[in-house]
């Protein structure tokens, strides 16, 4: 059951081939049998999904249920879920059980989604590696002693070791993309507002933003339709209806214009991973698409200004983090400076307190106009080339990371170097705009990833592009090596 | 030398809203600990804001009401620090985009002088927690229920010279922010708050002292006394040749002593930037148009319509909408009375002193507007003499029903019956004969001075209860005949 | 722009996390790096840009004023470190 796609998955169930409890229990046991392996689930809640999965049943026996209904998913842990706990992967939130769900996750319940656990990921989402993970590394299911990419890592790392047909995730400046690139998998990050942030803990609020983690962009479509909603709670979730994002999948792509940005092609891009990008672009010609050279002059300034920006809001959002009302606190603190300091260094690991502290920097007395404002401003510039590029272009194509998986360890004492691996997936984050990625080749039998970005909204163009790919080649049907 | 003070305030406002400014729970004073703390109020982990409309319209009312410009486009910002009663680690307020600009109060002082205050602006914010100190093994035990109340903190120019004007500015301030109801205005539960900012020059220089703060006052009274200490204090520092720290410091009203909180050099870093979590508010003329013509009537334009309507005097007017209660209590016993003159008379005078003396409120008082109009009835179709209300008055504040029933049970009723008041007349005649005798041998001009004296004499015998015009009229009639 | 160790001591009470003094320099150092990064700000000219705060120019939803929250105290104070007769516990608050 484990090799078929969701949107399989769904025909199987109400054909009857299995059911909701099965399907459910076969995930349950292959979890219990592998993850030791990968490493991928934090939290696993076998009574709480097959009490989902029976309820699935009967409504799948009613005849008018969702159409995920019975489907088991995994939430990557980052999602509030309520009455299991939610850690972020961090020490700081080893005892918290979240008093509420997110709205996705309730979206998910009320179309009959079965939760099979919580994905494992970089602390606070912060890494690209899943190395900063309070729970350990996660391991990538096509090379095992190299990462799977991150902040998502688990839930790609789940997906792609066929121990869930799908995991929810976040994306602040490439956690989803940059994870489904290095795994083979199809991710999405939607427009910025397109899904609520409620219970979604976070990170940095201007930029994040949840999607999804699939084997193909016909199941992406499918789980946007239930992820995506106008959410009350969130003021910065926007009020637009959501359309089935399964519509436009076979659209034709003739006339479609696709723009390369040339800074997407400059050093620091490993050979084969452009070559495989260039190859996908004869892809794209062939089914109609036409390829138009674009500029997008600032590109190289937006991993500065993130790392300006991600850790001046989460300075601010991880205060709440201070052992007095849930969460870690410290052993006999002696008095409420020793409560505070003590527990917060004992609570977060050396990213989380890295971005902490340059966060502070960028916004302290002096700093604050060199700094934070002068990233805002940048952060302009880089939404005006989108702005622009999308006068002339549907989508913006290029490479997703720089790189296939590499070693663990091999970027954990140099964290600037880490953050380059974003480099290609940031400037979206800054600007709110969707991108998606697709595996679109291997290099050292490691998968690289194609981005796709979309103008505001687009999510179903971006899909409809992903799909027409998938429909011509068979990269995102390539399995890990031992799993059958 | 000669000091002269200078004074600026910021006062926190509690809005008067049903919910916290950015969740839906509760602002209800006096519930359980932490029972009107919800998970936005606790900081939980993914939990989000959104921005109460109604705090926004209560703002917007108050800048309208102090002729100052609104802020079409607000920001909210991030404070940063720590504290236990601020559950996000930073307090969610306004900075460079306030909802309320510049703008200014009048202030009417003793003897006529007029003073204008200016606002520097106002801005929304959320309140803190509380904590509370009592041992809990020496430990402090955190109430979030106020966290997230709303609050505008009026931010004044330094424009003020004395704690008269300061608290001329306090007591204005509380009857805007009460007309408008935007405030319940009681301050025994911090529903408003001053910090002082006092520091004192040279008379004639233009120069600022260097200032500090007393934070956190809750009464006029504490306030006065606040800034009279702190000036004293300020004068002896600098006359003894020291200096000034600019520090913020603590009142305490029972104690009348004041103390360092904090010097400028450990103050926090507050790192302010734009909440990402919350969008710029856009608030149209079309909205402020609105909030304008919704508007409850304010205490000047109150005043001009007392002195129009009711024809009452400028002075009493003022007096009478200087608090919405008082206007409204005056407004209700007219309405039965029909009497405007001597019901803001009897306000002022009577039951202003019984409330000062009972410390109650007039919403509360047990004269209630009813009862009072019931009595002016009856002061003004003469039934009672003013002495003898003022004895009905205080039989009503004891509960002892309505003027008419105390009137019948105490037997008060006026003696206006020409028959019983010559019987009276006659009688005190007859015991003061040599006074008769050198009444009727006075020229005219003396005779009214010596009327008085008959006048007491009747007024005595009748306990006070003779009607003092028929009286008079009798009794000229009979020392003339 | 780097920092050195007394620039972390600084950030670090900001920030209310405790940094031992054996990891000061080894800390003051990573920043630093990451400072060096984020330097390359400098070089652009922003005149005239309007900082940028959020992706989309979007505005504040104002939500109507009705009570939605149920008291929950006991589910919260669950997950609490320390509690007693309500309150949440901390060491004694000294003002």
């Amino acid at each position: 059951m484990h090799q078929f796609t969701i949107a399989e998955l769904t025909q199987g169930l109400r054909r009857k081939d299995f059911s909701s409890t099965e399907l459910t229990q076969h995930y349950l046991d292959r979890i219990a049998r592998l993850d030791t392996t990968y490493n991928s689930y934090i939290t696993v809640t076998p009574e709480l999904a097959l009490a989902q999965a029976a309820a699935a049943d009967k409504r799948l026996a009613a005849g008018d249920a969702p159409a995920l209904c019975g489907i088991p998913i995994a939430h990557k842990d980052i999602f509030c879920t309520t009455g299991v706990r939610t850690s972020c992967a961090s020490r700081m939130l080893d005892n918290f059980i979240a008093p509420y769900n997110a709205t996705i996750v309730e979206n998910y319940l009320a179309a009959g989604v079965v939760m099979l656990g919580k994905t494992n990921m970089d602390e606070f989402a912060m890494g690209s590696s899943n190395e900063t993970s309070y729970y350990g590394p996660v391991k990538n299911p096509w090379a095992t002693d190299c990462v799977p990419g991150g902040s998502s890592g688990g839930s790609a790392a789940a997906v792609a070791a066929h121990l869930a047909p799908g995991a929810t995730a976040s994306d602040t400046g490439g956690s989803i993309r940059q994870p489904a690139a290095l795994c083979g998998l199809t991710g999405i990050k939607p427009t910025y507002g397109r899904v609520s942030r409620w219970g979604m803990i976070a990170f940095a609020s201007s930029l994040d933003q949840a999607g999804t983690l699939t084997r193909t962009a016909e199941d992406a479509a499918l789980m946007m339709n239930d992820l995506a909603s106008f959410d009350p709670k969130d003021s910065t979730c926007v009020e637009r209806d959501v359309p089935d994002y399964t519509a436009d999948l076979n659209n034709p792509l003739t006339g479609l214009k696709i723009g390369v940005p040339k800074e997407y092609f400059g050093e620091g891009l490993n050979p084969q991973t452009a070559a495989h990008v260039e190859a996908a672009i004869k892809v794209y010609e062939k089914l109609g698409a036409t390829i138009h050279s674009i500029s997008l002059p600032h590109t190289h300034l937006a991993v500065p200004a993130y790392y300006v920006i991600a850790p001046a809001e989460c300075s601010a959002n991880l205060s709440r983090f201070d052992g007095v009302r849930y969460g870690y606190r410290c052993e006999n603190p002696k008095d409420l400076a020793d409560l505070y300091k003590r527990s917060r260094a004992e609570g977060f690991g050396d990213e989380v307190k890295r971005r902490i502290l340059v966060g502070s920097y960028a916004l302290s007395a002096g700093y604050y106009d060199a700094y934070y404002s002068k990233a805002q401003k940048v952060r302009r510039l880089i939404k005006q080339d989108f702005v622009d590029a999308f006068t002339q272009v549907d989508v913006i194509l290029g490479p997703t990371s720089p790189s296939p998986a590499f070693a663990f360890g091999s970027k954990t004492k140099d964290p600037v170097a880490m953050y380059l691996e974003d480099i290609y997936t940031i400037a979206t984050n800054l600007a709110g705009l969707p991108g998606l990625s697709i595996p679109c080749g291997m290099v050292d039998n490691k998968p690289v990833g194609l981005q796709l970005i979309g103008d505001y909204f687009a999510e179903a163009r971006l899909l409809n592009v992903a799909h027409q790919f998938q429909q011509s080649t068979d990269f995102h049907q390539q399995t890990a090596p031992g799993i059958e | 030398m000669q000091w002269e003070t200078v004074i600026g305030l910021e006062v926190h406002v509690q809005l008067a809203t049903k919910t916290k400014i950015f969740s839906g729970a509760s602002t209800a004073f006096g519930a359980e600990p932490n029972t009107q703390a919800c998970a936005i109020d606790l900081a939980m982990p993914g939990t989000l804001p959104v921005a109460n409309a109604e705090a926004f319209r209560f703002a917007t009312m108050f800048g309208l009401a102090v002729n100052a410009e609104i802020g079409k486009r607000s920001v909210f910002e991030r404070k940063n620090y720590f504290y236990p009663d601020l559950p996000k680690g930073y307090q969610t307020t306004q900075l460079a985009e306030p909802i309320v600009g510049p703008g200014y109060v009048d202030l009417e002082l003793e003897g006529g002088r007029t003073k204008r205050v200016r606002i520097h602006h106002a801005h929304l914010e959320e309140d803190a927690g509380k904590s509370l100190h009592e041992d809990f093994a020496g430990m402090s035990g955190i109430d979030l229920n106020r966290a997230g109340t709303p609050l505008i903190e009026v931010v004044t120019e330094p424009d003020m010279r004395s704690a008269e004007e300061a608290v001329a500015f306090a007591k204005k301030l509380h009857s805007i922010v009460t007309s408008l109801e935007i405030c319940d205005g009681d301050m025994s539960q911090g529903s408003m708050r001053f910090d002082v900012n006092i520091s004192i020059r040279p008379k004639g220089s233009d120069k600022l002292g260097t200032r500090t703060e007393t934070k956190n006052l809750n009464s006029f009274k504490f306030m006065e006394e606040a800034i009279e200490l702190e000036v004293e204090r300020q004068i002896d520092v600098l006359e003894d040749g020291g200096k000034i720290t600019q520090e913020t410091r603590l009142y305490n009203g029972d104690t009348k002593k004041a103390r360092s909180m904090r010097s400028k050099e450990d103050s926090n870093d507050y790192r302010y930037f734009p909440c990402p979590d919350l969008l710029p508010v856009i608030l149209d003329d079309e909205y402020i148009e609105n909030v304008r013509k919704q508007m409850p009537e304010l205490p000047e334009a109150k005043r001009a319509r007392f002195v129009e309507q009711y024809g009452l005097g400028d002075y009493d007017a003022g007096q009478l909408t200087a608090d919405k209660f008082t206007a409204a209590f005056f407004e209700a016993s007219v309405e039965v009375s029909g009497e405007p003159k001597l019901t803001a008379n009897w306000i002022m005078a009577d039951l202003g002193a019984y409330l000062n003396r009972t410390e109650q409120r007039i919403d509360k008082s047990p004269v209630t507007p009813a009862l009072l109009a019931g009595l002016v009835v009856r002061v003004k179709d003469g039934t009672l003499s003013s002495k003898i209300a003022k004895q009905v008055f205080e039989a009503m504040a004891n509960g002892e029903g309505d003027a008419d029933t105390i009137i019948e049970t105490r037997g008060l009723k006026q003696v206006s019956d020409t028959g019983a008041l010559e019987k009276m007349i006659d009688e005190v005649l007859a015991g003061n004969a040599a006074q008769v005798e050198g009444y009727r041998a006075a020229d005219e001009a003396k005779r009214g001075k010596m009327l008085g004296f008959f006048v007491g004499q009747v007024m005595k015998a009748s306990k006070g209860q003779a009607n003092p015009q028929a009286l008079n009229e009798l009794l000229v009639k009979k020392l003339n005949s | 722009m780097a920092v050195d160790r007394s620039d972390i001591a600084k950030l670090a009470e900001l920030a209310r996390i405790a940094i031992s003094e054996n990891t000061a320099d080894q800390v003051a150092n990573s920043i630093s790096d990451v400072l060096a990064l984020v330097d390359q700000l400098q070089a652009v000219n922003t005149d005239g840009v309007v900082p940028m705060a959020h992706p989309l120019d979007a505005i504040q939803r104002l939500r109507a004023d009705e009570v939605t929250e149920p008291n929950q105290r006991e589910r919260f104070q669950a997950i609490a470190p320390a509690t007693q007769d309500g309150l949440y516990l901390v060491p004694q608050v000294i003002e």
